[in-house]
């Protein structure tokens, strides 16, 4: 018993202190900014943004940067400033919902496959080596391929795609707790399993499962904005910074600001993200410091 | 040794069947059918029920799975619903170009990183470290159709340079095959140089804390040789590792460098597939490259057991 | 100089949140040809980090800070280890001076053979040494040490070896060159005690055949009892007890030395309980300004708070640290 609540204390010391730790480390707090930066974007974006997102205006097209069309006009003299601040909410959205479906159902299978040995898991983890054999962009393309072009669609792919991930990490991780000597503690005091997991086994994988989550956030984002890039996402009028990348590319000399918004807030977006990542890895778990 | 390729080689075939099935059910999913995708307007029943027992759509699942899994290990995957072309030799052609570009790409990637990564890790803490890590951080965040399409606007409005329109393969005229892979290249081994690098610096530095690097000096080694030799040799280990891990996402790269650079490789290939929705390049061209990268990673593993005396055969 | 080293006020420092921390201060130590010292101490006393500073294969951040090291080099004559230049230092590590390290699990590259680590040492001293001569060399050091089925041991991986096997090839390999003085740190405390036994039975002979110097550094003072001629017993940085061997066990004069003795005789005495020094060594850094084995002593009145004692002189060739036999304060 001790054990459990050494361990339980040990984790409360540490949420405490994980976003004092997070925003003193320098880079930690670039990272920690960056993504507050287009978090507020998303959600302020009807406030921010001048236009919307669709509106044409034919007599204004290709403009540079002015002060009417702070980052320029597109081909179709749509606002590129506006696009920009709904695209942050698309990106943001088909991120979280994509790691959301991927973290939920890999951290259940991830938690049953690490607790139960034998059949069921043999069977989860068969079928996650075999997803995990695909180039992830590669299964993402097909499911879209046969699913067909959509938000709802990109997120399932991208989900699908990041399931095996999680798993992998949640069941790594319940192995090794269930190996320590608390959980036969736990047992010997007569808790059943399903106690003994959502009590103390979750809660102790949650470090490398956060980590895991940031990191997992970025390359959804990164897999979104790569297939919109394709025509394969996100699919217009729908503002996605990667189809605006690619819709630039055609006007790039006339308009090189139709390119450089885009691409800048791609960058620091993903840029952010695995900053942040570095750093609460070192923060939460250092052992799996690079 | 050789017994313990052929051990590997068996323990793929699970592997391998998996992957074919998850692509034969994902392409199950397709709304509507095939038929209506070949036929469109045109269809009518007795076209519908031709087209059915061309495709062998009219057998059950299994049956349909058989059929097709005993034409690809025969080499026949099909053909392409426009051209009817044969779908196979199409995608040896077309590899050939992409594993061009991505040994090019590995190439440039190493030959960036792995000084640097050395470099940043021997110099620790100081501006050469954070330079580095901060280039490493930018490839490992830029995306590559960002770099690509910020390289070739770069190249226009600097140099009024654009690469040849028409490709020519190496056979043809290196030089200019050559000229047409460089930017390519260099925008997919930049991104991958990110990895490297970071991991070169991390596991050179967890290496030179070991004990043994101690007793080499101890000797009376040069650094030369304390650092090449057997810092860097045992370092090298979860650098193949990533090697081989990144060459999942080299095929996605060269899925969207091919398009962006317009170079007939499988990637561009199987992008012209998903829009024309001609399943049999779709299913062949996925299924094709979830096998090289399958293939791959048994290779890693095997260059694996030539550096690590631990790892046993058996 | 008749002595083979002669260490002087060698002090090492680090830094610790930018800040430098004294970790050795003033130690005095003189090497004998052909003589062992012993270096006994808790963890982290300072007796690892003397050794590392004497082939300056001290860890980052850790570095000397004053002193020097005069070393009778075979090749180079006198000079002084703590400020040679590293290509003159390359030629003394391993050749002149050749050190045995704790653990020999891991102070071997675990991807080279043994032939290939044994037959570097050759290498980085004598370049042009023909393969077959080294070989032999090889050979003729691991009969030394005791290692049976000789070539299949030399083709073999770290890995396929046990830590006794793996200690005696340490050895071998500090041995390969004859050097003048072996600095062995810590050589038995990863092995099991009957392999403790075998492996200091062995450094023994060897001391005897080769006649080389050794510094013998330990926890162990049953180590020490066995091995060495002449012993410095290192406590919090500085050097609290120097004397022969026989002497120290006999007339023991600092507390800490006294208890170290009591703890390993309660060992042969049945019935006893095992004796400990009660406390713990104070971490590096906190060095303190008075006698720093003060909240351990069972002798502390608060009189010893006045002030670091002095090393002196408390019977022929006895020094000891310790204001109960004198009263001189360090400056």
């Amino acid at each position: 018993m001790s054990d459990i609540k050494r361990i339980t204390k040990k984790r409360k010391f540490r949420k405490d202190n994980t976003l004092y730790l997070l925003l003193r480390d320098p880079l930690g707090r670039a990272g920690f900014m960056g993504i507050a930066l287009i978090v507020l974007l998303a959600i302020f974006a009807p406030y921010i943004s001048n236009f919307d997102v669709a509106e044409i205006h034919s007599k204004d097209r290709l403009q540079a940067p002015n002060s009417t069309y702070w980052f320029g006009t597109d081909n179709f003299g749509r606002d590129i400033f506006s696009r920009i601040v709904y695209g942050a909410r698309v990106s943001l959205i088909v991120g979280i919902v994509s790691v959301s479906i991927a973290a939920g159902i890999g951290f259940i299978l991830g938690i049953i496959s690490g607790y139960f040995e034998g059949r069921i898991e043999t069977t989860i983890m068969m079928v996650m080596d075999v997803l995990f054999a695909f180039p992830s962009i590669l299964l993402a393309l097909l499911i879209v391929a046969v699913l067909g072009t959509s938000i709802v669609n990109t997120m399932i792919a991208i989900g699908i795609v990041n399931i095996p991930v999680f798993t992998r990490t949640v069941r790594a991780s319940v192995k090794s707790i269930k190996s320590l000597d608390f959980v036969a503690d736990a047992k010997s005091i007569g808790l059943k399993d399903r106690d003994i997991l959502i009590r103390h086994i979750a809660p102790n994988s949650l470090a490398s499962f956060i980590v895991q989550a940031t990191l997992a956030l970025s390359s959804a984002i990164l897999t979104e904005a790569t297939m919109s890039f394709l025509g394969l996402g996100i699919r217009p009028p729908e503002p996605s910074w990667g189809s605006m990348l690619s819709e630039s590319r055609a006007f790039m000399e006339l308009a090189p600001w139709m390119v450089i918004f885009p691409a800048l807030f791609i960058i620091l977006t993903i840029l952010s993200f695995n900053i942040l990542g570095d750093a609460l890895r070192d923060v939460l778990d250092p052992k799996l410091k690079l | 040794m050789k017994n313990y390729i052929i051990r590997r080689l068996l323990t793929l075939i699970p592997v391998l069947l998996g992957i074919s099935v998850a692509i034969f059910l994902i392409m199950q999913l397709i709304p509507g059918d095939v038929v209506t995708g070949i036929l469109g307007i045109e269809e009518t029943p007795e076209l519908r029920a031709m087209w059915e027992r061309r495709l062998g759509l009219d057998k059950p699942l299994v049956v349909q799975y058989f059929n097709w899994i005993s034409g690809v290990v025969r080499g026949d995957f099909g053909e392409s619903f426009r051209t009817g072309a044969k779908v196979f030799p199409e995608i040896l052609s077309r590899f050939a170009v992409s594993a061009e570009l991505a040994l090019i790409a590995c190439i440039v990637a190493w030959i960036i990183a792995l000084p640097l990564g050395v470099l940043s890790a021997l110099k620790r803490n100081s501006i050469t470290d954070r330079i580095v890590r901060i280039i490493a951080l930018l490839g490992v965040s830029v995306p590559n159709f960002a770099t690509a399409t910020l390289l070739i606007l770069f190249l226009a409005l600097a140099f009024g340079y654009y690469s040849p329109i028409r490709y020519v393969s190496f056979l043809e005229n290196p030089l200019v095959n050559l000229e047409i892979m460089l930017f390519p290249a260099i925008v997919m081994g930049g991104s991958m140089a990110g990895s490297v690098m970071r991991m070169t610096r991390s596991s050179l530095l967890e290496v030179l804390r070991q004990d043994f690097i101690k007793a080499v000096r101890a000797k009376g080694a040069p650094e030369r040789v304390t650092i090449m030799r057997h810092a860097f040799k045992n370092a090298s280990i979860p650098i193949v590792t990533l090697v081989g891990m990144q060459m999942g996402i080299l095929m996605g790269g060269t899925v969207v460098i091919e398009q962006i650079f317009s170079i007939p490789g499988l990637g561009q290939y199987l992008l012209t597939g998903i829009f024309q929705r001609d399943y049999p390049i779709v299913q062949g061209s996925v299924l094709f490259m979830a096998f090289i990268y399958v293939f791959i990673n048994l290779l890693v593993d095997i260059i694996y057991t030539y550096i690590d005396p631990r790892i046993s055969y058996s | 100089m008749q002595n083979l080293l002669e260490i002087k006020d060698l002090k090492i420092k680090t830094l610790r949140n930018k800040e430098e921390v004294m970790l050795l201060d003033k130690v005095n130590l003189n090497i004998a040809p052909g003589q062992c010292l012993g270096i006994v101490g808790e963890s982290g006393c300072g007796k690892s980090i003397t050794a590392n500073s004497l082939l300056k294969l001290l860890p980052y951040p850790l570095s000397v800070s004053s002193g020097n090291a005069m070393f009778k080099s075979p090749s180079l004559g006198m000079v002084d280890l703590l400020n040679l230049e590293e290509n003159a230092m390359r030629g003394i590590r391993g050749k002149e001076i050749a050190m045995i390290f704790q653990e020999p699990m891991t102070s071997l590259d675990p991807i080279f053979t043994i032939e290939r680590q044994m037959k570097e040492a050759l290498e980085f001293h004598h370049p042009h040494m023909p393969e077959n001569e080294k070989h032999e060399r090889c050979v003729e050091v691991l009969k030394q040490v005791n290692i049976p089925r000789i070539e299949q041991t030399l083709a073999s991986y770290p890995h396929q070896l046990s830590g006794g096997q793996l200690q005696r090839i340490m050895i071998a390999i500090a041995l390969i060159n004859t050097p003048a003085l072996l600095i062995a740190d810590e050589p038995t405390t990863a092995l099991d005690v009957t392999i403790q036994a075998q492996i200091l039975e062995l450094m023994n002979n060897l001391k005897h055949e080769q006649n080389a110097s050794v510094m013998f550094i330990t926890h162990d003072l049953g180590v020490i009892a066995e091995t060495s001629e002449q012993v410095a017993v290192f406590y919090s940085g500085h050097i609290v007890e120097e004397a022969s061997a026989e002497e120290l066990f006999y007339r023991p004069a600092h507390p800490y030395t006294e208890g170290l003795i009591r703890s390993i005789s309660s060992l042969n005495e049945k019935g006893n309980q095992l004796y400990s020094i009660p406390g713990n060594v104070p971490p590096g850094g906190e060095l303190k300004s008075y006698c720093r084995f003060y909240d351990r002593c069972k002798y502390a009145e608060d009189s010893c708070k006045r002030g670091l004692p002095m090393l002196v002189e408390v019977a022929p060739k006895h020094y000891c640290r310790c204001f109960r036999h004198s009263m001189e304060v360090e400056v």
